[in-house]
C-alpha cells in the first residue's frame, strides 16, 4: 500500500488512522516565524540560545531538541533575471504573465534580488532511521503514521542523533533526553491541527492527509514550473528516494542544499544485512584469527 | 572535492553526543571479547597461566564497560531500558544484549579460572563466553557504521574487521604485558598477526572511502591515527625483537599496542563527529550522486500532474484563502 511504514497501519489494526503530515511550500513563505513561536509556546519549549548570527534574518540556526520550527534565509540573486543576467524575452515575459495572474512567489522583489524562506521542520520519513536505531523503543510510530520520542522511555543514548539524515534529532542538556517534532500528537489526537499550521499566515505549512497534501502538492508544482519557476521542485515527496518519502514534504524554489536540506538522503538501515553481514565476517575471522595465533606453534 | 552548496555553511547533521566514555568503551570491549576468546582457547591447549590472565584481563574489560556505557547515557538511571526490547536494526541493542550475557559468562569463567569454584556452569561459560567476544568485538563497528555519517557509513564493509583485528591486538597486548614471556609466546604471535591486520585493514578502509576518508586526514583523528601507527609499528618491533627474553621489553610492547588500539579507535570516533559537523562531506557524495545519475535523489521537477497553463491560483493566493 501506497505510504505504508514498517509499522503503520498494520500494528494498529482498526485504531488506525489516515497518515498524517505536513506539506511546506515555501514559495508563498514570508519568514515571519510565527510556526517558531506557536511551536514553543504549545509544546512548552525551553529557551534557545539567543544572539545575532549575521545570517540574513536566521538568528534560530537549526533545528535541534529545542527548535523543531527552523526558518531558514537564503539572500539570492535571481539567476534568470532578463535585465541583468542575459534571461531572454521570452522567461521576461512569462514571469510577467505569471504575475498579473496573481501567481507569485513572495521572495521576488522587482530589482532581481530574492529571498528564500522555508520553514524546516522534523521530515517523519516512511523509513525512519532514527525510530529503527532506538534501542530502548521510546521512539515509535503512531497511528498517524508519525514518528515520536516517548520522554518517559527515552534514557539518552543518543544512538538516534547522528543516525538522522537530516541533523533533526538533539540531546537537550540540561535533561539528558532527546527531544523533537511530535507533530502535535496530543493534538491531532483531539482532531485539531498542529500549532505551526494553524499559526501560519500565509498557508505556507498546510497540514492534513499525506495523499491528499502530495496531490495539492503536484498541482503547486504544475502551477509553478508553468510559470516559468524552472528550479520549483518538490523535496521528499515520493515513495522512491533513500528514505521512501516523508511524512514531511516541501516545495522548494532551489536545490535542497541551499536550504540546509541533504540532496539524496539515506535510512542507514536499509545496509541494515550489509553492515551485519560485515560484522558477522570480522567476528568470524577473529575466531580464526586467535585459532592460528594459539594452536599454530609452540605453546 | 566538488564545490558544494550549503547553507550559510551549517552542519546538514548532528554531531554525536557521545563523550570519552564511548571511544573507550570501544577499546575496552573489544579487549574484553577477544580476551576471553584467547583465554579459552590457550587453556584448550593446556597454557594455564595465559589462561588465567587473559580471563582477568576480560572479565576486567567486561566490568568497565557497562560503566562507562551507562556513565555516557543521557539518562544513566534508566540504563536498564536498554534490554526493554531486542531489535536487529539496532546494533546498540542487540549489542546490549551481547554486552550482558558476555559480562555473566566472562565473569564466571574468570572466577573459575582463579579459585576453582563453579567447575560445572564454567564448562558452559567459558565456550560461551568465548564465542560471545567475537561479535563483541566487531558489533560497535557496526554501530557506528549504521549511522548517517559518510566517514562511518561508506566503510560499513572494512569496519567491522578494523575493530576486530584492533581487540585482537588489544587482548594480544594485555596478556603479553602481563605473563611471563615463557608461557606468552601465544600471546606475542597473536600480537604479531593482529598488528598486520589492523594495519592493512586500515589502508583498506581509507582505500574504499576515497575522497570520503577526508576527516581522517584532519585534526585529532589525523593525529590519532598518526600516534596510534607509531604506537603499533615500535610496539610490535620491540616484541618481536625483545619480547620472548625480557618481562620488562614484553611489558613496555604490551603498553604501546595497547595505546595503538585506544587511539585507533580513538580516530575513528574523532573522524565520525569531524565529518558530521563538515557540510561538504555530507552534500558532497550526494550531489555526486545525484548528478551522475546514479541516485534520483529526493527532490523532483517534475509535475505528476498536468497543470492547466491558465489556471493558476493557488491555495494561498486565491481568494477564498
Amino acid at each position: 500500500m501506497k505510504l505504508e511504514t514498517h509499522s503503520w497501519p498494520s500494528s494498529y489494526g482498526e485504531e488506525a488512522k489516515p497518515r498524517m503530515g505536513f506539506f511546506t511550500d515555501t514559495s508563498v513563505c514570508i519568514g515571519c516565524k510565527a510556526c517558531e513561536v506557536a511551536c514553543k509556546e504549545w509544546n512548552q519549549i525551553p529557551m534557545s540560545i539567543q544572539g545575532f548570527t549575521g545570517r540574513s534574518y536566521d538568528n534560530t540556526i537549526d533545528l535541534g531538541a529545542n527548535t523543531w520550527r527552523h526558518v531558514a534565509f537564503v539572500e539570492q540573486k535571481l539567476p534568470i533575471d532578463a535585465r541583468e543576467n542575459g534571461g531572454n524575452l521570452v522567461q521576461t515575459a512569462e514571469r510577467a504573465q505569471a504575475l498579473d495572474a496573481g501567481l507569485q512567489t513572495y521572495q521576488e522583489g522587482p530589482d532581481g534580488f530574492r529571498w528564500l524562506m522555508a520553514s524546516d521542520v522534523c521530515k517523519h520519513c516512511t523509513d525512519a532511521a532514527c525510530l529503527e536505531v532506538c534501542p530502548t523503543g521510546a521512539l515509535f510510530r503512531t497511528e498517524f503514521g508519525t514518528v515520536v520520542v516517548q520522554e518517559d522511555v527515552c534514557n539518552g543514548c543518543g544512538y538516534c542523533v547522528p543516525a538522522c539524515p537530516f541533523g533533526v534529532l538533539d540531546q537537550r542538556e540540561e535533561d539528558g533526553r532527546v527531544w523533537k517534532c511530535t507533530l502535535c500528537y496530543d493534538r491531532l489526537k483531539d482532531d485539531k491541527e498542529p500549532a505551526c499550521a494553524q499559526a501560519c499566515p500565509t498557508n505556507s505549512i498546510q497540514f492534513g492527509e499525506l495523499d491528499e497534501l502530495r496531490e495539492r502538492a503536484e498541482h503547486r508544482l504544475g502551477q509553478l514550473q508553468g510559470a516559468g519557476q524552472e528550479k520549483a521542485q518538490l523535496y521528499l515527496a515520493d515513495d522512491d528516494d533513500g528514505i521512501s518519502g516523508a511524512g514531511a514534504f516541501f516545495l522548494l524554489l532551489d536545490d535542497p542544499e541551499v536550504y540546509g536540506l541533504p540532496p539524496d538522503p539515506h535510512d542507514t538501515v536499509h545496509d541494515i544485512g550489509a553492515i551485519w553481514g560485515a560484522a558477522a565476517a570480522a567476528a568470524a575471522a577473529l575466531g580464526a584469527a586467535l585459532a592460528v595465533a594459539v594452536f599454530g606453534g609452540r605453546k | 572535492m566538488t564545490e558544494v552548496r550549503s547553507y550559510h555553511g551549517q552542519p546538514v547533521l548532528k554531531e554525536p553526543i557521545w563523550t570519552w566514555e564511548i571511544p573507550c568503551y570501544f577499546f575496552s570491549g573489544g579487549l574484553a571479547g577477544a580476551s576471553a576468546g584467547l583465554a579459552y582457547l590457550v587453556e584448550l591447549r593446556g597454557n594455564k597461566v595465559l589462561g588465567r590472565r587473559a580471563w582477568a584481563i576480560s572479565m576486567a574489560g567486561v566490568i568497565a564497560s557497562p560503566a562507562l556505557l551507562i556513565s555516557d547515557l543521557g539518562r544513566p538511571a534508566r540504563f536498564l531500558n536498554m534490554l526493554r526490547m531486542f531489535k536487529p536494526t539496532s546494533p546498540m541493542s542487540v549489542g546490549s544484549w551481547i554486552l550482558t550475557a558476555s559480562g555473566a559468562t566472562t565473569s564466571l569463567s574468570a572466577i573459575n579460572a582463579w579459585t576453582g569454584l563453579f567447575p560445572t556452569s564454567a564448562k558452559v561459560a567459558k565456550p560461551a563466553a568465548a564465542l560471545l567476544g567475537l561479535p563483541l568485538s566487531s558489533y560497535t563497528a557496526a554501530l557506528v557504521a549504521n549511522t548517517a555519517i559518510p566517514v562511518w557509513h561508506e566503510s560499513h564493509r572494512t569496519l567491522p574487521f578494523m575493530f576486530a583485528s584492533g581487540a585482537a591486538l588489544s587482548a594480544a597486548a594485555a596478556a603479553v604485558a602481563t605473563t611471563p614471556p615463557d608461557h606468552a609466546a601465544q600471546a606475542r604471535r597473536l600480537a604479531l598477526i593482529a598488528a598486520l591486520c589492523e594495519g592493512a585493514s586500515n589502508e583498506v578502509m581509507r582505500k574504499a572511502l576515497g575522497d570520503q576518508a577526508q576527516p581522517y586526514k584532519t585534526g585529532l583523528a589525523s593525529h590519532l591515527g598518526d600516534l596510534s601507527r607509531g604506537c603499533a609499528v615500535t610496539g610490535t618491533a620491540l616484541l618481536a625483537r625483545r619480547g620472548s627474553r625480557s618481562r620488562a621489553a614484553a611489558a613496555l610492547a604490551g603498553g604501546l599496542l595497547l595505546a595503538a588500539a585506544l587511539g585507533r579507535r580513538w580516530s575513528v570516533f574523532k573522524a565520525g563527529v569531524q565529518g558530521a559537523s563538515s557540510p561538504e562531506h555530507v552534500i558532497a557524495p550526494q550531489r555526486q550522486r545525484v548528478d551522475r545519475g546514479e541516485a534520483r535523489g529526493a527532490a523532483r521537477r517534475q509535475a505528476n500532474v498536468s497543470t492547466p497553463e491558465h489556471e493558476l491560483a493557488s491555495p494561498a493566493t486565491s481568494p477564498s484563502a
